[in-house]
């Protein structure tokens, strides 16, 4: 698939017609540039943290903070949790027919699996 | 009591947290990294919107037609009575921590006293506000702690800026003409009542922080309260009350 | 598994909207073309910030002054949900700044021209944020999942901004006749530039569509300019001033707009740094970040320290 990309978009020049220092390199990350971490927030008592995204921050304090001001500006957390991004290990897409298929038959999981006679009431 | 100091008890509450805020709020889009921008900026939102709570109760009682906006646009330097801490220049990132941290340590022992004055709308005022600062503290804390004992050229940094802003501080605790009038009445907090909590708490963060504590006898500037300012507020002012100079009396 | 069969995989779930997500395998050209669209979006975000943050501290009203400071430091949101979203495809963020600062990367050219006056403030909100919103809702259903989410979180936040500038140049125009003539300046000198945000004429791109076919872009430049054109044509009505086009016209035929060409000259020459305020942003940013390096760096060294202390302590 090599066909180059000439199409423009708002907030997509293009290198070769845009001038600018072409050939600038770009610099490695620096031991001094902070970490990523992931956010995750509970917006309401008794739900789920949910991933919101991620930011930098040099320690785990400033990363409850960082994440305070930057994912819950319009109150939209009771509960944060930070954690580097380095120490989150993701199931491999390639694997996931064998992770997940195997659940998909065992339909006595679900609580519509059984018949009730409907008289019965909250089960 | 004297309605007129009353009045300027709540304008110089309001005039240090605007003054601040306007301060603060130069960073916003030139911040040392993306989330510290917000940060800053989250800070100088919560002093504007504390600001804003207290012209317009101080509006209603000094009356003929002041607004929240005539109050904060159109006073002079003369008649503004923050104190001069809020007024120094950003500076670094040391001096703007350092400035917040000064600041919002007073602001919580005040705001925390205020919580039980008589006046049950400036009691409100600091309930809600006392959340904002409270957080503006530890934030302000933990930044002072990290530069403080980061790298020798952060400490070079933090040691000057305390250097700088340290004049400043003791305007806090001198009690202005109205605050001392009020006072007698229990309608004012006694500021230098204060004092010895502020000295601890600053002296802990510092220890923590690995910077030394200045010695006492230093020289303090004041007069901000009473409307002797440094020469930065005239060049705020002139800046913020821009548009309203401008063009007077118009709707935006 | 070959090339071929991945990549017929990819476009198999691209055909099916089924999000492309970081670990999941994509052409080269397809990531690439992502880092650049995000981050030069990222980018417009931070440097979009400087033109309005001029304005902060002079703002009329302490109303005005919360809500420009609020949506300035969205902004600052924005670019950095955008910047983490190109790190889920490889690169730092710090590589993509270096990138900025360097002159490589571009950003809108939008954000190169000077904001002179408070009405420049209404007319960002409506005309500049107006023209991002149309290519961001689009971007919602992007194919790159991290993009598509980032997205969704800027539109639902953006929702204000645009209501607000509008609202500025509403109170103004109902007001005296020096407002008057500010907004009708400011709505001027903005509604050109606007129109470039969309980016050149879809004729004039070769292999143009690639990025369609990946569903990383779902409409064309010239059909969400035409979008616009419309919509601000007839919000324009409500503020008693007229955009600076004679040829803008209502075509029955079209049931859209017609309206004049744009300045392609003056568009290349600001991407290529001849705008007014090129130099003046790239050299704020550039002071910002190498300002702020010895901040990144105390922060750093103290977070060692403090896990090397720790540690200690466990031992």
């Amino acid at each position: 698939m090599n066909i180059r990309i000439t199409k423009y978009y708002y907030g997509d020049i293009p290198e070769d017609k845009a001038g600018g220092n072409g050939s600038a390199h770009t610099v490695a990350a620096k031991p001094t540039d902070w970490p990523l971490w992931e956010v995750f927030i509970r917006s309401k008592q008794g739900l789920d943290h949910k991933h919101v995204g991620s930011l930098h921050a040099a320690d785990a304090q400033m990363a409850i903070e960082n994440a305070r001001d930057v994912y819950t500006r319009r109150m939209e957390g009771v509960s944060i949790w930070v954690v580097e991004s380095k120490y989150i290990h993701a199931s491999n897409p390639e694997e996931a027919d064998s992770l997940y298929e195997p659940a998909n038959d065992k339909v006595y999981r679900h609580p519509t699996f059984y018949e009730l006679p409907d008289e019965l009431k909250h089960m | 009591m004297d309605n007129r100091n009353f009045s300027d008890y709540i304008l110089h509450l309001a005039d240090n947290v605007l003054i601040l805020g306007q301060r603060n709020s130069e960073w916003c889009g030139h911040g040392p990294v993306l989330e510290q921008d917000i940060a800053i900026t989250n800070i100088s939102l919560d002093l504007i919107g504390q600001a804003r709570s207290l012209y317009q109760y101080a509006a209603e009682l000094v009356g003929n037609g002041a607004t929240e906006d005539t109050l904060a646009y159109l006073r002079d330097a003369r008649q503004f009575k923050n104190c001069l801490l809020v007024e120094q220049p950003n500076g670094d990132w040391a001096h703007t921590i350092t400035r917040q941290f000064l600041f919002s340590v007073y602001q919580r022992l005040l705001y925390t006293k205020l919580l039980q004055h008589s006046d049950s709308r400036l009691a409100a005022i600091a309930e809600k506000s006392l959340k904002e600062v409270t957080y503006h503290v530890r934030w302000s804390s933990e930044w002072v702690i990290r530069l403080g004992d980061g790298t020798a050229e952060s400490n070079e940094r933090m040691c000057k800026a305390v250097e700088t802003l340290w004049p400043y501080t003791g305007e806090l605790f001198l009690p202005s003409s109205y605050e001392a009038a009020l006072g007698k009445e229990g309608l004012a907090v006694n500021v230098s009542s204060l004092q010895a909590d502020w000295e601890q708490q600053v002296r802990e963060i510092f220890s923590e922080a690995t910077l030394p504590y200045p010695p006492s006898g230093i020289w303090m500037q004041r007069g901000g309260k009473e409307g002797i300012h440094t020469e930065h507020l005239g060049y705020i002012l002139a800046e913020m009350q821009f548009m309203q100079r401008a063009y007077p009396g118009l709707e935006w | 598994m070959s090339i071929r069969e991945l990549e017929q995989i990819f476009l198999d779930k691209i055909d099916r909207e089924i999000k492309i997500e970081p670990k999941d395998w994509m052409p080269d050209q397809y990531r690439k073309t992502l880092i650049r669209q995000i981050s030069q979006h990222a980018h417009s975000e931070v440097v979009g910030m400087l033109p309005e943050g001029n304005w902060i501290t002079r703002a009329p009203t302490l109303k005005r002054k919360a809500i420009l400071l609020a949506k300035v430091q969205d902004e600052a949101g924005h670019g950095l949900y955008l910047y983490s979203a190109t790190e889920t495809l490889g690169v730092t963020r710090e590589q993509t700044i270096n990138d900025l600062h360097s002159g490589k990367a571009k950003y809108s050219s939008i954000f190169n021209y000077p904001t002179l006056t408070w009405a420049d403030i209404g007319a960002i909100g409506w005309l500049v944020d107006g023209a991002a919103i149309l290519n961001q809702v689009m971007l919602c259903r992007t194919s790159y999942g991290p993009y598509a989410r980032a997205m969704v979180r800027i539109c639902k936040e953006e929702s204000f901004h645009q209501r607000q500038g509008f609202e500025i140049l509403l109170v103004m125009s109902k007001g005296s006749p020096e407002q008057r003539a500010m907004v009708q300046d400011a709505v001027n000198r903005w509604w050109w530039p606007s129109l470039m945000m969309f980016g050149p004429h879809d004729s004039e791109s070769t292999h143009s569509e690639q990025s369609t076919k990946w569903k990383i872009k779902r409409m064309s430049n010239d059909e969400l300019r035409q979008k616009f054109v419309d919509m601000i044509a007839e919000q324009v009505k409500f503020l008693n001033v007229t955009l600076p086009d004679p040829k803008l016209k209502w075509n029955e035929a079209r049931k859209h707009y017609d309206f004049g060409e744009i300045d392609w000259e003056e568009f290349w020459n600001v991407v290529k740094g001849n705008g007014p305020c090129n130099k003046q942003r790239l050299d704020a940013r550039r002071k910002a970040w190498e300002e702020g390096k010895w901040v990144r760096e105390a922060a750093t060294a103290y977070a060692n320290k403090r896990a090397a202390r720790m540690k200690q302590q466990v031992a």
